[in-house]
Formats: structure tokens, sequence, C-alpha cells
């Protein structure tokens, strides 16, 4: 599994609703599932990896996120977890107070566009920057939205959250590896980590 | 070899009280099943046919000639299949108010001793489901593991879920509807009008007479149209000629769409009772499982399940199109209920649900084995 889904889970208390947004194939639902005895369930675009869900057991929805989470009572679940689909998101202010209304919790994270290799990239080619975590070119990017750490860390405050845990972390071995990074991290990690908490 | 199911028949004699008032008795269920039960009885999937179907879902009857064609969903039931035969204890019965042998307006009313025609009473799809049950119960199951249908099939699987909640461990309905609209009520309309209309019908006294066969044929063409969508039918037919280079300048059969919707209603009177037709889509038009179960409000009516749902929609039904689905799966969700919803791509219109589909073979196998790995642990 994914270093960043290793984090994500390690947050998750055993035996609690879970909704993962974006849930794509199906890996950390399932793995929640099975190992921390979550009722899961997903949403997810893709009739591909919905049938891949499904396949696997879990209950998805096939549909957009945005509107999706809407038809779920309030405090429907204990944890939403948004994993590497904010930076695809338009509107991702609304969706972060729907998901902090559906879910107790959130946990988010997303690819930090001020890692060094982008700063640099940008600075030194003159061009759209890239790196393995974000490798598209600018016309064909399903990230509309740049995050950083520092951004991130100021937007949740703004919608009136708490962050209850940060992680950043290093990733390698195509992401299967990884390490916290606490020194500048908004300069040094790959990825950021977080679990919001309402005031 | 051959997949071989024989049609079996149990008999009620008290029969069930109806929704529309009047006892239904005696009462006879025609079956079929396939594969074996398991011991501890917790591998049956109930399959509920859709307008035309019958009990003969997948396999050939011991006499079947060579050339006989397999049941009506072969392609999802029997050894190996998305419904494995090998592993699932497989029923199918045909609905009451059907004429495959179960009690039906064809059926002999023992009042009289003559054919029910018209004083067969209007049965509903609970009416349906109710009598299902009964079947269930004579075969000793207490639980079924899972119940399927598309279309009309997959009302009665949303409605054995919401009348007996606790009787089963996942519902699978596809290409349906929780309440039929008012388009879907519309054209059964006109295909009833098209069988009263037939001189033949005789307020549906025509059993050792000539049956309503035209009018049959023609509210089976009505059907036909709206199991298919505008992209199925430029792809099969587009406005190509039947066997002529130019139009007759006539009313005989120009186009090939003409000539096989003719074909279609044709063959359909040669198997189905136009009685029966009349009986089957009522039920469907009554069928509003808000209005029964929530009074009016879906979220209301699914706060009585208590089961897992695999809901499937297909781009190009608009009988039943993907919003009623979404319309559904919204009030299982207002009820935080455990759903899977998949809409699949499909050109074919309403027919994808019974066409080979690697995709919804797929949804099914794997929804079916994972709920039966589930249910396995809990033991």
């Amino acid at each position: 599994m994914r270093y960043d889904l290793k984090v994500i889970s390690s947050w998750i208390r055993p035996g609690s609703r879970v909704m993962d947004l974006g849930c794509g194939d199906g890996e950390l639902l399932e793995h929640l599932e099975r190992n921390l005895g979550v009722q899961g369930f997903g949403i997810e675009e893709s009739e591909d990896k919905v049938a891949a869900c499904v396949t696997r057991g879990l209950n998805v929805l096939q549909g957009d996120i945005n509107t999706e989470i809407l038809d779920y009572p309030d405090d429907s679940f204990d944890y939403i977890i948004v994993s590497q689909t904010l930076q695809q998101i338009y509107r991702p202010g609304v969706l972060l107070d729907n998901i902090m209304r559906k879910g107790k919790k959130a946990v988010v994270s997303f690819p930090n566009f001020s890692h060094w290799t982008m700063r640099l990239g940008l600075l030194l080619t003159g061009g759209a920057p890239k790196n393995p975590q974000l490798p598209y070119e600018w016309h064909d990017s399903p990230n509309i939205r740049v995050i950083t750490i520092k951004d991130f860390r100021r937007f949740v405050k703004s919608r009136g959250f708490v962050i209850l845990k940060e992680a950043n972390i290093n990733t390698a071995r195509k992401d299967l590896s990884g390490k916290l990074v606490r020194f500048l991290p908004n300069l040094r990690a790959t990825y950021g980590i977080f679990k919001i908490g309402r005031r | 070899m051959r997949l071989v199911s024989e049609k079996k028949f149990l008999t009620i004699d008290d029969g069930i009280e109806l929704d529309c008032g009047s006892r239904l008795a005696p009462l006879t269920i025609a079956y079929e099943t396939l594969g074996e039960l398991s011991p501890a009885r917790d591998n049956a999937v109930l399959v509920c046919h859709a307008l035309s179907g019958d009990s003969h879902v997948a396999g050939f009857f011991p006499d079947d000639p060579e050339d006989a064609r397999p049941g009506w969903w072969d392609i999802m039931v029997g050894p190996g299949r998305p419904i494995d035969t090998g592993r699932y204890f497989v029923i199918c019965s045909n609905v009451i108010g059907g004429c495959q042998g179960s009690t039906g307006p064809s059926s002999e009313n023992p009042a009289t001793g003559r054919p029910y025609g018209l004083d067969f009473p209007v049965v509903t799809i609970h009416d349906m489901v109710r009598v299902q049950k009964r079947l269930i119960d004579h075969l000793g199951i207490k639980r079924l593991l899972a119940v399927v249908g598309g279309s009309l099939g997959g009302m009665q699987a949303l409605e054995w879920s919401l009348t007996y909640p606790d009787m089963m461990d996942c519902a699978i309905p596809l290409a349906t509807t929780m309440r039929h609209s008012a388009l879907a009520i519309a054209f059964n309309e006109i295909a009833r009008q098209a069988i009263m209309a037939d001189p033949a019908w005789r307020r549906g006294d025509y059993y050792g007479a000539a049956t309503p066969a035209t009018g049959l044929a023609v509210a089976r063409m009505i059907g036909h149209v709206t199991y298919l969508s505008d992209t199925a039918l430029r792809q099969k037919f587009g406005r190509r000629l039947q066997n002529r280079q130019d139009f007759s300048f006539d009313f005989g059969v120009d186009f090939q769409v003409e000539s096989y919707l003719r074909y279609q209603g044709s063959k359909f009177v040669n198997r189905f009772d136009a009685n029966s037709f009349l009986y089957i889509t009522k039920a469907a038009d009554y069928f509003d499982i808000c209005q029964r179960h929530g009074q009016g409000s879906g979220v209301k009516a699914f706060s009585k399940a208590r089961t897992r749902y695999l809901v499937v929609s297909f781009t190009s039904d608009w009988l039943y199109p993907t919003a009623e689905a979404k319309e559904m799966v919204k009030a299982m969700k207002k009820n935080t209920l455990e759903v899977s919803f998949c809409e699949i791509k499909a050109d074919c219109g309403h027919d994808a649900f019974l066409l080979p589909n690697p995709r919804l073979a797929e949804l099914v196998a794997g929804f079916l084995d994972s709920v039966a790995k589930e249910r396995g642990k809990q033991k």
C-alpha cells in the first residue's frame, strides 16, 4: 500500500464509519475494513473503478463527490477521507464545509506544490514545474488547484476548522515507501496529510 | 453437458388475500431451481423475472430439442456464470397473474370451471412477492443470500427488501425504479389499449376461441421500442429498407425496423397470454414503494431496509433512466444503508440487463461473492 495511505490508516479509529471520497479502486477502504473493522463507504466517478470496488466487497457509489456527499444526513461518518483529490476540486472550500457537516472529522491529503523540486523547476526552466508526484503538463493536468502545505493550514483555519494532526511526508519508490518530514516540510515534503476537526 | 432445469409446481390451497381485497385460492406457483441448496441453507438466490419472463431462468428442459434456446438469463445464471449454480442454489418462479404455470387469468376459475379471464383479481408486485415468500418457506429457506432482478424483476427485489427486510443478505435491483413513472405508465396503457381494442379480446373472454393476437402483437411492438434506444435503433436498422430497393408506396413493410417489430410481435403471441399482459403491466403501474412503505416518502420507505443493495442503471435506458435509480439511491443514502451504485455505459437501452455485458457480469459476480463471503464469516 502507498505510504500516505498507511499514514492515513494509522489515524483511523478501529470500528468507526468511514467515507472515502474519490476512493479509486478501493485499496484504502479495503485495508481499513479488513484490518480495522471499519464500516466503509466510497464515492468514485469512474465506472471501471466502481466495479473494482464492488468486486472487493465495498459499498461504493458512482458519482460526483461534490454532490453525492450532500445526500447523507449530518454526522453520518466518523471520518471522511479525501486522499489526493482536493487539488482536483473546483470549489474546495464548499466541499470542505460539506465534509465537516457530514463527517465528524476529515482526513485530507494532497501533493505539496511548494516542494523544492517544483520551486526550482519554475525558477530554472521558466515552465510549469513537474516532479514525480506531479508529472502533468499544464494543459492536461487534472490538478486544477495549486495547494501548498502552508496555504492549506491557512485555508483550514479560514473555513473555521481546526487541524488536529498534521503529517508531512516524503515518498519514494512510486510512493510505496516514505518518511515523515519535520524540518521545513513546506519545502521538503511531497505530500501533506491533515486531520481536521470542528471548532 | 447441457444444464437441465425442470419446472415444478407448488399449490397453496388456502391461497393468499390480495391487496385488492379478494382471496386468490387455491393458487399454484410454477418454479425452477438450479444448483444445490447447502446443508446450512445459506446459498439461496431468488431471481425475479421481468414482464414477459418465466421460471425458466437458465438451462434447458429435459425434453428440449437440440436447437432449443436456453432460459431467459442463461448468460447470467449457470455453472461458472456470475450467479454460479455450482455455488448458489438459484430459485426462479413465475409471477402470479402470469401465463407460464403460475395461477393467472388463463387458469381455471374454481367457481365456474372456466378460465378466469377478467374475473381474475388485479394483483400487485407486493402480492407477487408474498406468494414467492410462501415458496421460499416451502423450500425450507429462512434467509435468502440475494434477491436479484431487472425491470419488473427489480421491482420485486425492492419489494422483497422492504416487505421481508430480515430475509435476505442483499438485493440487486437492475434497470428499475422505486415507482413507475408517468412515462412508463403511458406506454403500458397504450399497449393495453391495443389489446382491448382488438375485437377478439371480447372483454378477456377469448379462451377456446381466437385470441387477440393482433392487439397483443402491437402491445409487444410498443414494449420493444421502449426497451431499445435511439442509438440502438440507428445502429441496428437506420433507415434501411427490408428486402427492397425502393419504397413500396403502400402499407406493407418498407423499413427493417418495421419488419423487426412485426417479427417480435408475432413471435410473442405464440407464447404469451394477452390478459396476463394486462394484469402484469397493471401491477407494474401500481408499483410505488414510496407510497406503500413510506406514506409517499422514499426516504421513509427505505428506513425499513436492513439489507445491502447493488443498484445498476444503464446510460441509454430511458424507460427506467439513471435519474430514477439515483433518486432511489439517494433515499437509501439518507438512511445510510450499505449501497453500491453503478451506471453502466451501454447503447442498447433498457434491454441491456438481458444482453451480454461484461461489466454487469463483473458487478453481479463480485457483489454476490463478497456478500456470500461475509455471510460465511458471520457463522
